[in-house]
């Protein structure tokens, strides 16, 4: 479907429900739309970000198809999320990836692993891969501090400069003005409503995943993938000032606060990835958009490889293995970085500036 | 699941207990029947996408309890639902039973959140029913997944897509049922049989029995499923008719909404904001006599009575935002010219009418949330809330049809629900529960949610008491 297209059928399915309003109880979503009577371009990419696609509409709605007013609102607005995805993000010349996401990350990702560790073999020989390497600084005789630090601090500036300027592009193309974003109460709000994934328990019984009964399964596996990826975020923050405030580099032992929270972190996000995946590939497709299913499923890969090839390492840095499992964390967390900006990450940033706009206009209410 | 795995259930057993029916009351009735230790066979004429009868357009129920709860802000007791109900039906209405239906309605909301119906708090736009109805979370569809799930799960045997034709009734006691399973016909034998399938308000032969070819114009609100088949089988075989078999419940809706199973999104609020026209661009009601939602349920009727059976609500800029949003856009014109031809009106005659109505309202103090002293003067019929003149452009119209939402006639029950004969006697093993004996309890008029009170009480009724009767 065309944008336009895309957004017309959005009003349409908006037009209806705000006729119906039985789902109110559900998520944000409609309560929000029943603060409109009609719905502008800004509205819709505006609730299209709001819904978390727990699905209690779709096998609530009178209106489902076969019914002949055909709605679907979690495909519909999946749809046009996709398309909020594309046009906000930043720099505009690699929106195309939006296309053919899933096959994007994964040749990125092969690519990403590929070039660091050969990278490894010509700058360090392939003796390099199987050796022991013990001690202090023994990540370092793998892959040299400065090949670590310089590449991920411009990949890690990138993806600020670029989620930030595509926050900033989507706040516009939701109706946002700048100076609202500078509301605190909004992102206090805002942040309970993520950290408690608020807008996943469906009015208080969870999803309808994998099929139309109710289940907080979906939303525990997102906490785990969530507090996983933020335990492995502490680690690396951590570990950075050990290493250049402290001078203590890498490898630690593993009661030490970097190991265990890298550890409970890459669990987690194991866990989460593969409960998600499982889900996916468990559910009901008919409320699914077909288009981002390859986004979600590349993503949420690569997230578990990154806990997947931390945890191997872990386990065998005494080994010989150490060296590639190393390189080959490296290149999977180096592709993290450089899709982040464009995928479903996304979502994460998105769908925190829509419950930002959603706290604002719900207060003045 | 989609059409029902009909192929692996062997229907030559005799089941326990046949229900007929997919909606609120069958599978109140399939699930108390099937915890009481009966084996429950429940046969639903639709597809699985439009199982549930109207009870997926539904979205509370009313019932007796004590004190405030989570979803419920005050307690609502039996003489106030007696009196409420004595209000709503003039009397018709049997004391006995609807008392009985009543105080059978204490805490359903536990009953049924233990079988997997989730409660919200009141909806926006209907608080006043906040203290005496329960709002399901997501509706009545979100309701009737959940019944399914849990009557699957207790073993209830489910068939959609499997309308019983006619039933085999011999020296008052059912023996067997016709059944065409995607039509190739059957044969199903069971101990006792439970009719939940509903009314008649969906065969518009049968309408035009009483309404004529009138009801070629009527739009149905809900299911189409609901055709009266069994209520025809159990009349013709003997059972005692209850209610005015000419009456049905109408409101004025959107007159572009589908033919069939519209539901809610076609209810239009605007009436009483503006006047009302028939097709010859004359008004024809006070449409200002009460406010909308006691008001809405004559207007169907108002309308089946006009020319054509159509009506335009003409409202202008000042009213568009003073109801809910509805699923049709209006007809919008700058002009009452622009505005008739649209509508296809003599434009001649209904600027006379506007500007007859215009001058005959009263400066007044608008306010639409009481009833206010905006009133017509000289004017036949007269406006007597809410009139200020049609004046300021864009005007709008919305056409309007009847839209039927359930009919009265229906077959007598017991206080087993227990099908009672032309004699007077119960039958032994016949029983129903929901649209189809409702009008034994609401013999006229309407009542928010109380449609599900009878189906989930009778529906209990049913279901324990043909449990009971098998074990005999």
């Amino acid at each position: 479907m065309s944008n336009n297209d895309l957004l017309k059928e959005a009003e349409r399915v908006m037009t209806v429900c705000n006729a119906c309003r039985y789902c109110e109880g559900f998520c944000a979503v409609f309560p929000a739309m029943e603060l409109r009577r009609t719905f502008s371009t800004e509205d819709l990419k505006y609730l299209a970000n709001l819904c978390h696609n727990c699905r209690g509409c779709y096998y609530a709605c009178q209106y489902a198809p076969p019914h002949e007013f055909l709605l679907n609102v979690p495909k519909t607005l999946a749809e046009l999320r996709l398309e909020t995805y594309r046009e906000s993000a930043w720099p505009g010349a690699l929106k195309r990836i939006f296309g053919m996401n899933g096959l994007a990350v994964a040749l990125i990702t092969v690519l990403s692993v590929a070039v660091v560790l050969l990278l490894t073999l010509s700058l360090r020989g392939p003796a390099i891969f199987f050796g022991f390497h013990t001690g202090a600084d023994s990540f370092y005789q793998v892959i040299p501090s400065l090949a670590m630090i310089v590449p991920f601090s411009l990949l890690g500036l990138f993806l600020l400069t670029s989620l930030g300027m595509g926050v900033n592009n989507l706040w516009r193309e939701t109706g946002g003005k700048p100076e609202e974003l500078l509301d605190f109460r909004a992102h206090l709000q805002a942040i309970k409503d993520v950290l408690r994934l608020r807008y996943l328990d469906g009015g208080g019984h969870g999803c309808n995943y994998p099929d139309d009964r109710f289940s907080m399964i979906r939303r525990y596996f997102h906490h785990s993938i969530f507090y996983g990826f933020m335990l492995c975020l502490a680690s690396t923050t951590i570990a950075a000032a050990y290493d250049h405030v402290l001078s203590l580099p890498a490898p630690y032992p593993f009661w030490s606060l970097p190991v265990l929270l890298g550890t409970v972190g890459g669990i987690a996000l194991m866990a989460g990835t593969a409960g998600m995946l499982y889900l996916k590939l468990k559910m009901d497709r008919e409320p699914a958009s077909s288009q981002s299913l390859g986004m979600d499923i590349a993503f949420t890969v690569l997230l578990f490889l990154t806990g997947f090839t931390g945890i191997l390492l872990l386990l065998l840095r005494s080994t010989p293995f150490m060296g590639t499992l190393l390189a080959a964390h490296l290149g999977v967390v180096l592709s993290l970085f450089i899709t982040m900006p464009y995928g479903k990450f996304l979502h994460a940033v998105y769908r925190y500036a829509a419950l930002v706009r959603n706290a604002i206009e719900q207060s003045r209410n | 699941m989609a059409c029902g795995n009909f192929n692996r259930v062997d229907l030559s057993h005799t089941f326990d207990v046949l229900v007929v029916g997919g909606g609120n009351a069958a599978l109140c009735a399939a699930i108390t029947a099937q915890e009481s230790g009966a084996k429950v066979l429940l046969l639903e004429s639709a597809p699985f996408e439009f199982r549930g009868g109207n009870s997926r357009h539904t979205r509370n129920l009313r019932y007796l309890h004590e004190s405030a709860n989570d979803h419920l802000t005050g307690p609502y007791l039996e003489e106030e639902f007696w009196a409420d109900l004595l209000a709503v039906t003039g009397g018709q209405t049997n004391e006995q039973l609807a008392r009985h239906a009543i105080r059978e309605s204490k805490n359903l909301g536990d009953w049924m959140r233990k079988r997997g119906v989730f409660f919200q708090p009141s909806m926006r736009g209907t608080l006043h029913l906040a203290r005496t109805n329960a709002f399901f979370l997501g509706g009545g569809k979100a309701m009737m997944n959940a019944y399914y799930a849990t009557a699957a799960k207790l073993g209830v045997t489910i068939i959609y897509g499997a309308e019983v034709r006619n039933l085999e009734i011999c020296d008052g006691r059912f023996v067997s049922a016709e059944v065409a399973l995607y039509n190739l016909p059957s044969k199903v034998r069971a101990k006792s049989v439970i009719v939940a399938s509903g009314g008649f308000q969906a065969n518009l032969e049968w309408l035009k029995e009483s309404w004529g070819d009138a009801a070629d114009n009527f739009l149905v609100r809900g299911t189409p499923y609901d055709r009266g088949v069994m209520l025809r089988a159990l009349l013709d075989k003997g059972a005692k008719p209850v209610g005015d078999p000419s009456q049905g419940h109408c409101v004025a809706i959107d007159a572009r909404a589908p033919k069939y199973d519209g539901g809610i999104v076609t209810r239009l609020d605007c009436v009483s904001f503006g006047i009302v026209v028939n097709k010859h661009a004359r008004r024809f009601y006070d449409e200002g006599e009460d406010f909308w939602p006691k008001r809405y349920a004559i207007w169907g009727r108002l309308v089946a009575g006009q020319p054509d059976q159509i009506g335009y609500s003409i409202i202008d800029a000042r009213s568009i935002n003073l109801f809910m949003p509805s699923v049709f856009p209006p007809i919008e014109a700058s002009s009452i010219d622009e505005l008739a031809s649209k509508l296809d009106l003599d434009p001649a005659t209904l600027n006379e009418t506007v500007s007859t109505f215009n001058q005959a309202t009263r400066p007044g103090t608008f306010d639409s949330t009481v009833m206010d002293d905006c009133v017509t003067e000289g004017l036949e019929p007269r406006k007597s809330h809410w009139a200020r003149p049609l004046d300021t452009p864009p005007f709008y119209g919305y056409p309007l049809r009847p839209g039927f939402t359930f009919t009265y006639l229906g077959v007598t029950v017991d206080k087993q629900a227990r099908v009672v004969m032309q004699d007077d006697q119960p039958a032994a093993n016949i029983f129903a529960a929901g649209e189809v004996m409702s009008g034994n309890i609401l013999g006229k008029g309407y009542m928010a949610g109380l449609g599900l009170t009878i189906g989930t009480v009778f529906g209990r009724i049913a279901g324990k008491e043909a449990a009971r009767y098998v074990k005999q």
